[in-house]
């Protein structure tokens, strides 16, 4: 098996970029591990369901900066290998075992865009431009819930994918580039 | 043809030219990585809304109860103390700086002044959203009858708290954009930011600030306060926060 270099570095890539998206993400929501939903919710609402986490509000500054940032990384990142495998048939589905395949389809067409698209909702601004958003999504707190739950969803696959990648011992393969074919 | 190592130098030049050719119209820098991503999000944001939409606005009957009151609910400070307890009859908003007319606007003067009334959501950075009714008069009205220079790029925003913030004419001249003296039908009421408390409403609350004290028009931010643009710099806010 053989992974180019471009694979290797986007890969990499958007690994760390999801780990931050991951950790800025828990540092916002500390500020208020609260979900509604529907268009409004704060505190004087009923909650659809509430985390056990001690509110703090001092880790929204840096989250929020790293958050999107990370995001934008990842954007152009996603960009930069969608070109490449494009342009050079580098996606070859048919190499996947069906469950395998099934899974990359849910997180490639599924979460990622569902992610994305519930975190512009977020956004005063971008839903001033595209209202549209609200009505996909049933409200600006349906779409933080949701939000939430997809990228749970998106951990929860980026553990097993590392996870297996360890045990099938291919971790070098996504270092060196190359290992031994069985 | 050109070699990678050639094209891979060109970035960063690429980067650098556009960065000076569009400084004029980037958020303050804070002297962080995160400034990049800021202005590229700030960046985005405005070719986004180049067309200047509205934010949506709903029906009275979407108002929601107890609309939460965060940060300063009653400012401590004596005179606000004495202005609240003659019902703002001697509270005086100055608007100064690049203006030809500057002024001391009372709280009857901006009454009587053309309002706009508009039922939107407010998106707290913290996560939560409420939707309150506000009146007031633009922003764009109050600058353009205090004679804006040409020059004027940006609005510094102080408060009776000792906050400060700033927009730039893009956000300053929105329709949307209010010095709000009513919220749901009645007066600002004092944990609202009354008398007066601005609104704008494509960013997150934070930007909306309550208790305005005084508003000053300028052509640079670097030379206000600590040059950060908003007092929530130093806490680690973003100066845009249209998301």
């Amino acid at each position: 098996m053989h992974h180019p270099l471009l694979v290797r570095a986007t890969h990499w890539i958007n690994f760390l970029s999801f780990v931050a998206l991951a950790v800025s993400g828990f540092a916002i929501l500390m500020a208020h591990p609260r979900f509604y939903w529907g268009e409004s919710g704060y505190f004087d609402t009923p909650a659809a369901f509430e985390l056990p986490l001690r509110v703090n509000l001092d880790q929204t500054g840096w989250g929020r900066d790293l958050h999107f940032m990370a995001a934008w990384i990842a954007v152009i990142n996603g960009l930069i290998y969608l070109g490449w495998g494009l342009s050079s048939r580098h996606f070859r589905f048919s190499e996947y075992k069906s469950l395998q395949r099934f899974t990359y389809l849910c997180v490639i067409f599924g979460l990622l865009p569902v992610t994305m698209l519930t975190g512009v909702t977020m956004s005063p601004a971008i839903t001033a431009a595209y209202p549209v958003l609200f009505t996909i999504f049933g409200g600006r707190q349906s779409a933080r819930t949701v939000h939430f739950f997809a990228a749970d969803l998106l951990v929860l696959f980026l553990l097993i994918h590392v996870i297996l990648t360890i045990r099938e011992g291919l971790v070098n393969s996504m270092i060196a580039g190359m290992v031994e074919t069985k | 043809m050109m070699s990678r190592r050639k094209w891979i130098a060109g970035v960063p030049a690429a980067g650098s030219l556009l960065l000076s050719a569009c400084k004029d119209s980037l958020p303050p820098a804070y002297g962080t990585l995160f400034d990049l991503s800021n202005s590229l999000t700030f960046s985005a944001h405005r070719a986004l809304l180049r067309n200047q939409p509205l934010v949506r606005e709903f029906a009275r009957d979407r108002i929601t109860k107890n609309f939460p009151a965060i940060n300063e609910t009653n400012p401590k400070n004596d005179r606000y103390q004495q202005l609240l307890a003659g019902g703002f009859a001697e509270w005086r908003l100055p608007i100064a700086g690049l203006v030809s007319q500057p002024a001391e606007l009372s709280l009857e003067a901006l009454k009587q002044l053309p309002s706009r009334t508009q039922v939107t959501q407010h998106n707290c950075e913290q996560g939560w959203s409420a939707i309150a009714e506000w009146t007031g008069v633009t922003l764009k009205h109050i600058l353009e009858d205090a004679g804006m220079l040409p020059q004027a790029r940006y609005v510094v925003f102080h408060t009776v708290d000792g906050w400060w913030d700033s927009l730039d004419m893009f956000d300053a001249l929105h329709p949307q954009t209010l010095l709000a003296y009513g919220m749901n039908g009645g007066a600002l009421p004092v944990a609202h930011g009354a008398p007066v408390r601005l609104r704008v409403e494509r960013q997150l609350g934070y930007k909306s600030l309550k208790y305005l004290s005084r508003i000053d028009v300028t052509d640079r931010l670097d030379d206000v306060e600590d040059g950060t643009g908003a007092v929530g710099a130093a806490y680690g806010y973003s100066w845009y926060a249209g998301i």
